[in-house]
């Protein structure tokens, strides 16, 4: 408390303030939405997260959403978050993918040695190639994480044109979670030699589906 | 001049590998920025950084305000506030914590504020095992250096340096292709995040009214270190608060358009205290460490005040013409470049490496990129005029300062001034041709300074004033 | 006829006299009466930017006494330009009395080219120069002063000139006042990074509106034996 103190007093001697003192009037925040068709906003997301190298499907039913995953993880273990949406798609239902835990320490193990982990995302952001994702009993932060493949499956309805949209949508992510997370492309670095390598801690491979 | 690591700086400039490397790679950043904030990809890029300039303006004006509400947000949503006065509290706090947590192994994601306070080898000091986890930082850890550049810290390591280091440290075998290097490297490091006990991470932004820090970074190592251990502690300098998450719109468009280029970097965590209940993974404890080490001495100084906006993007030492030449290890602290030359002064004081700000050609590229526009060539400015302050009975600033109190004078005479022209130009004269070296006995200190790198054009016959007076006379005959 | 006062500046007036005539030249070709006050010595600017503020007031008071009744001040350099439109107000922050003489001459002060386009509202001057050229965009006019289109309009009317551009066109000389004599290995690195860039070019000609980033530049590439020459911008303009 006493640091607290000292170091808050250091400031106000510095400024020139007073305990309680207000501050002056702050800038109004700087948000711009532009207007975009839900098309449009598709389009612009794919293409900004195929620049990234992520790869995209825009699934027509569920089922194709299913399909699709299905087809990519093949025999390969996987875990699912406990989103309702990838079980309404029968996801969690594929035979190599686990889903369903409530414990940390289990979730740690099974994410550590699966080949994908499998998330929905709360928004996606049309202008940078973005998802979105709160922490919650239903999305977990190791699943998008340990793996070395990352697959989302986006409702169409959750694409916003960009930041300044999501941050007038949820002005205070932290009243909804601990952890909100932008991913913006696979995992990459370019610390040797300025040469881009994918891959280096997070997922070196992103697919998107949008249903 | 007096103090600046010459010798050093001069292994720089003739190793023509390094230099093309830093070159090359400032050159590559600077084009991926150029590409992305150009009035045809972001119209409102300018009017973003005013804004930008504007919050943080306003934040730093306030900052006993927004640190106040930063800390009973953070509390209210389960997390811990530590007020550090400099980095021996950093560490004391840390070494109990750990102590207490039975914990020896640490992961750090990439915190230029950790950087600053030496927190490796003080923490290594107490028994503990810090490691880098960014791939750069990792690098010049194994390395024994510090950070090359803000953002790219290993920037003039090649492969073939990176391939003995690990062989060294590591003991894997030799390894020369990027692409594998880096999988060594994820491999090494995903053990240590799986058994750490405590993740260390810096913060790009504390957010005042959400009580939540932000980390930016590209490989998802933050994400790492604050998800897998069950402890997270984040070290951040005073000056990160922003008011409202809403501002993150400005910020976060600048930071990684100005740092590599990218409109958004590819991990960004909004982090709000512990996991919550329901919640089924993310550390069980939350500490943020609000770190002073001089800040408050900044502050007070309102004309320079302006050097806590910094968002350490980098973009000015990308875009400087001596970082591109000089290296990021030739500046005497951790902060390098344009930023270091105006912050290094005020935290260690203007006269412990007083060459710094005037190491600089006052180009004005670093102001012209700055994203938050700090003026950074007014700061270098005024830095030196403290300096030759400082300075004044230093024997060569006073043999500088009589130079220039006689330069005064001259320029207040004019028909003094006028003479001493005339026998400089019977010293430098030369007819046409171009000086190769100083005459005779003028082969002395900026004379010989001059004539060390170029040639100096000949004095000519008649000064402008004598032409004029000549084309008068031979008008009005 | 209207009338200008020349400030030319101390590196002109002592080291490159041929430019102020050449300024001289083109104005009174265009139809300007021209004054050169001849009490004028320098702006100040390299005590200012040695940080000798003192020394640096003195002479920047000198120049405001020279120049307080005159209409408008064309100057040969981006960087004495900005010095007195701008660090003026710095140095006299505490002297209302001269901070009160700096704003009344800021407006009336003119980098040359800037003043042809934006006073004397004149793209060609008549100018005819036949030689294959590539620009160096001087810092302080380019960043001071917003200086980047002007000059290279201002060339494009000049018969029988080809301006190639340079890909470093923005990267500084290296000159930098005393900069150049403090660090000679970083300034030296610094030119020999644009001569390699003006190479490249194959121009035969290196035009700027500073004649202090053309010594930098000029010097280097005779020390290198390069053959290439430099010409300030008043000079193209006034050859015919």
């Amino acid at each position: 408390m006493q640091k607290k103190d000292d170091l808050l007093s250091r400031i106000r001697a510095a400024l020139g303030r007073s305990v309680g003192q207000p501050p002056a009037p702050l800038p109004p925040p700087r948000l711009r939405i532009p207007e975009m068709s839900v098309e449009a906003r598709i389009e612009r997301f794919f293409k900004n997260l195929e620049n990234l190298a992520g790869k995209t499907l825009l699934a027509s039913s569920l089922e194709e959403a299913r399909c699709y995953v299905a087809q990519l993880i093949g025999e390969q273990p996987a875990v699912a978050s406990n989103a309702p949406l990838l079980r309404e798609c029968g996801i969690t239902d594929l035979p190599t993918v686990r889903s369903g835990f409530a414990c940390e320490s289990d979730l740690r193990a099974a994410c550590a040695s699966a080949a994908f982990g499998i998330t929905s995302a709360d928004y996606a952001l049309a202008d940078t190639g973005t998802l979105v994702l709160f922490s919650s009993p239903e999305e977990a932060r190791m699943v998008s994480l340990l793996p070395p493949v990352h697959v989302a499956v986006v409702p169409r309805g959750r694409i916003l044109t960009g930041l300044d949209e999501l941050l007038t949508e949820v002005p205070l992510p932290a009243d909804r979670s601990s952890s909100m997370l932008f991913i913006t492309g696979p995992s990459r670095t370019a610390d040797i030699e300025q040469i881009l390598v994918r891959g280096v801690h997070g997922p070196g491979e992103i697919h998107v589906i949008v249903v | 001049m007096t103090g600046a690591p010459e010798n050093q700086i001069r292994n720089t400039l003739e190793n023509q590998h390094l230099q093309t490397a830093i070159y090359t790679a400032t050159g590559r950043l600077m084009s991926h920025r150029r590409a992305v904030v150009s009035p045809e990809v972001l119209p409102d890029f300018q009017e973003l950084r005013t804004q930008a300039n504007l919050i943080k303006k306003h934040t730093i004006e306030n900052l006993d305000y927004y640190l106040e509400q930063f800390a009973s947000n953070v509390a209210a949503r389960g997390g811990k506030v530590i007020w550090a006065r400099d980095g021996a509290a950093v560490v004391d706090f840390l070494a109990k914590l750990a102590k207490e947590k039975n914990v020896r192994l640490i992961v750090k994601a990439k915190s230029m504020t950790s950087e600053e306070i030496e927190l490796n080898d003080r923490l290594g000091r107490h028994g503990l095992e810090p490691v880098e986890t960014d791939l750069g930082e990792y690098i010049v850890q194994l390395a024994h250096e510090r950070p090359y550049h803000i953002v790219a810290p290993a920037l003039h390591k090649t492969r073939y340096e990176v391939a003995d280091l690990f062989t060294e440290r590591l003991g894997v075998e030799r390894e020369t292709e990027i692409e594998r290097q880096t999988k060594i490297a994820r491999s090494v490091l995903r053990e240590k995040f799986l058994s750490a006990g405590i993740g260390i991470s810096g913060a790009n932004f504390l957010v005042a009214d959400s009580g939540a820090i932000v980390l930016v970074t590209n490989e998802g190592n933050a994400r790492m270190a604050t998800t897998l251990p069950r402890i997270h502690v984040a070290i951040a300098g005073i000056e990160k608060v922003i008011p409202r998450a809403q501002d993150l719109a400005v910020f976060l468009k600048l930071l990684g358009r100005s740092a590599t280029g990218q409109p958004l970097t590819v991990y960004t965590s909004f982090l709000s205290g512990p996991r919550r209940e329901n919640e089924i993974d993310g550390p069980d404890e939350f500490y943020v460490v609000l770190l002073d080490n001089g800040r408050t001495r900044l502050l007070a100084d309102r004309y320079k005040r302006e050097s806590l906006y910094c968002i350490r993007c980098g973009a000015c030492l990308n875009h400087c013409p001596v970082y591109r030449k000089v290296g990021g290890h030739n500046y005497p602290w951790v902060y390098s470049g344009p930023i270091g030359k105006i912050i290094t002064p005020q935290y260690l004081g203007v006269t412990h490496d007083p060459w710094l700000p005037f190491a600089s050609s006052l180009c004005g590229a670093c102001e012209e990129v700055c994203p938050v526009k700090i003026r950074i060539p007014r700061l270098l400015l005024k830095l030196r005029s403290e300096v030759v302050k400082a300075k004044m009975r230093d024997p060569q600033s006073r043999l500088e300062r009589l130079g220039f109190r006689v330069w005064a004078w001259v320029m207040c005479r004019p028909k003094l001034y006028e003479m001493l022209g005339a026998m400089g130009s019977a010293v430098f004269g030369n007819g046409e041709a171009w000086l190769r070296r100083a005459p005779g006995l003028m082969n002395y200190g900026p004379v010989k300074a001059w004539f060390s790198q170029r040639d100096l054009a000949p004095m000519p016959a008649r000064s402008f004033r004598q032409m004029w007076r000549a084309r008068r006379k031979a008008a009005q005959d | 006829m209207p009338r200008v006062s020349v400030f030319v500046t101390c590196i002109v007036d002592q080291m490159f006299p041929k430019v102020g005539m050449a300024m001289v030249e083109v104005l009174e070709r265009i139809g300007y009466d021209v004054d050169f006050p001849e009490e004028q010595t320098c702006c100040g600017q390299p005590a200012f930017n040695t940080g000798y503020r003192e020394e640096a007031r003195k002479v920047a008071r000198h120049f405001l006494k020279v120049f307080r009744d005159a209409e408008y001040i064309v100057v040969p350099s981006g960087s004495c330009t900005s010095m007195i439109a701008h660090q003026y107000r710095e140095l006299f922050a505490k002297e209302p009395e001269w901070l009160e003489a700096t704003n009344a001459i800021e407006p009336r002060i003119w980098e040359f080219s800037k003043f042809l386009l934006e006073v004397a509202k004149v793209e060609d001057v008549g100018a005819r120069l036949e030689r294959v050229v590539t620009f160096h965009d001087s810092c302080h006019g380019l960043r001071g002063l917003g200086i980047k289109e002007g000059p290279r309009r201002l060339l494009s009317r000049v018969r029988g000139l080809t301006l190639r551009e340079m890909d470093a066109a923005e990267e500084c000389c290296g000159f930098g006042g005393t900069f150049s004599v403090k660090f000679p290995e970083i300034s030296g690195g610094m030119a020999r990074t644009k001569i390699d860039s003006i190479l490249r070019t194959g121009a035969e000609l290196v035009v700027g509106i500073d004649v202090s980033c053309l010594l930098q530049i000029r010097g280097a590439l005779s020390r290198a034996g390069s053959t290439i020459g430099t010409m300030h911008l008043a000079e193209v303009l006034a050859h015919r």
